[in-house]
């Protein structure tokens, strides 16, 4: 239990914690001590059929880049994917406790999973656990009831589906071009240009975010995955 | 999780450290993530009128815009919920399953907008005694034995009741109008609001919120809670315009 971590440590939780890592931490750069985290930019936008996933690919520690290649469209089942912002830690763990959870369910009911079920799972995780955790997190997926659907799980653990979804330090650049350029029910080629576009250019404006963009399709033949390196990123104004 | 004694305790956590372990439970004084702004409600002549606005707000970024906070829990009861979203689904889940389980028992009692209210202040001042608060504030509304019923409470466990309730900045702002217009057509015809006018007055109330509020949004919902035995109904989204020809009257700031 996370509880009884901090506790073998013979630390409290809380201010202490903080006290402790700040004085052995003062004559090191930031990045030594610094949590891992998805600085980030994720999307997920329904189609016609199905729904797109993007992100990109930089983690963070401090202000050095740990990772420049992450992959962080995780899956939970075959037709349900995850896109994690936050803590990588954090999001990471859950992840991997939603997807055993899934997988023990699929076995039980012999059916694959409802999307709607993977992201009450998430809430349940990201709510109960709201005051140690920093995770954003959007659920998007393919079931054979309700087709493609994407459903947002941001820190505080609410849950509420979207047609449209944008999560992350970079979505802060993105609500306008969102708000100005989605259009419901477009094609899975429109939608991938979409999300790929948005990517981008949050990529080019938000520090925590850069690399590549991976983009997943998810329809009922599965995922399909996509990597657009970074040279090959559409171009926009520079100036 | 399903059964209904494990659905409704709030400490579960702090029980389930292994024997001989007990500590104090996780305290934290949460603060607030998505949330939704004021509600307003008050007694018409033929029940109650709610209404309360859609949108999630994340800080200033109003990300979240078609987000119901009002949620009909029986034919005779509705509440609506100010503060933190995930708090308050957190909470529907539970009323929902209450009244599932009311459903089963089939003894002819539906939980009524006072127990309702009851419970829900006992809730929430438990929580806020332990300084693990559930960063909401709720309106009730309903019949109680034919009655209107409209109730208040707070993160703190505050509660009362009044024939005109409101939260947040509309109760700087709304309420005057309301008891205005209440008041007015006591005076003249000792009659309570009819429907329409209680109509009036709430998308009177909405646009001011939306003129003066920085956190509302001009998509909101109505539940009426009629008191003449019909089912309660919350009603399909609508969305205000508001005047803003003064701007045409302003130039410069001399």
């Amino acid at each position: 239990m996370i509880s009884q971590r901090f506790a073998n440590l013979g630390v409290e939780q809380g201010a202490g914690v903080s006290g402790t890592k700040k004085s052995a931490t003062r004559d090191m750069p930031d990045w030594m001590s610094a949590e891992h985290s998805t600085g980030t930019t994720i999307m997920a936008c329904e189609f016609d059929g199905g729904v797109v996933i993007g992100a990109d690919t930089r983690t963070t520690t401090g202000m050095y880049v740990a990772n420049r290649v992450t992959d962080k469209l995780t899956r939970v089942t075959d037709r349900i994917y995850c896109c994690r912002s936050g803590s990588a830690a954090d999001t990471q763990a859950i992840a991997d406790i939603v997807s055993y959870h899934l997988e023990f369910h699929e076995i039980e009911s012999g059916e694959p999973a409802l999307v709607r079920g993977a992201a009450a799972v998430f809430q349940d995780m990201c709510y109960n656990y709201r005051d140690q955790l920093s995770a954003g997190i959007i659920v998007a997926g393919w079931d054979s009831r309700h087709g493609g659907q994407v459903y947002s799980v941001p820190i505080g653990g609410m849950l509420v589906r979207q047609e449209v979804c944008i999560g992350g330090s970079g979505s802060g650049f993105l609500y306008g071009f969102v708000d100005s350029n989605f259009r419901p029910k477009m094609s899975r080629d429109e939608a991938e240009k979409f999300v790929t576009s948005a990517v981008t250019l949050a990529l080019n404006r938000d520090g925590s975010s850069g690399g590549c963009v991976r983009l997943g399709t998810i329809t009922k033949d599965g995922i399909d995955r996509k990597v657009v390196l970074h040279n090959e990123l559409p171009k926009f104004y520079e100036g | 999780m399903n059964s209904e004694g494990g659905v409704r305790s709030f400490d579960s956590f702090a029980t389930s450290l292994p024997k001989g372990e007990r500590r104090n439970p996780i305290t934290h004084t949460q603060a607030p993530v998505t949330t939704g702004t004021s509600i307003i409600a008050f007694e018409y002549d033929g029940g109650i009128l709610m209404a309360a606005d859609m949108l999630g707000s994340y800080g200033s970024l109003a990300r979240y815009r078609s987000v119901p906070r009002l949620l009909k829990v029986n034919d005779k009861t509705v509440i609506g919920c100010m503060g933190d979203y995930a708090d308050f689904q957190y909470l529907q889940a539970i009323i929902e399953q209450m009244e599932v389980d009311e459903a089963c028992k089939d003894d002819g009692f539906q939980t009524t907008a006072r127990s309702l209210h009851s419970w829900l202040t006992r809730v929430l001042y438990n929580k806020r005694c332990k300084f693990d608060p559930l960063w909401t504030t709720f309106v009730v509304a309903g019949l109680d034995q034919d009655k209107p019923f409209l109730g208040f409470v707070d993160k703190l466990g505050t509660a009362y009741t009044d024939p005109i309730i409101t939260t947040g900045y509309a109760s700087m702002l709304a309420t005057p109008l309301i008891r205005k217009a209440v008041e007015d057509k006591l005076k003249d015809k000792n009659e309570k609001l009819t429907l329409a006018e209680a109509r009036k007055v709430i998308e009177d109330s909405l646009t001011l919120m939306y003129y003066r509020d920085a956190r509302a949004s001009n998509k909101y919902q109505i539940a009426i809670i009629p008191s003449n035995g019909e089912a309660s109904i919350i009603e399909e989204p609508k969305t205000l315009l508001g005047d803003w020809s003064v701007a045409h009257l302003i130039k410069g700031y001399e």
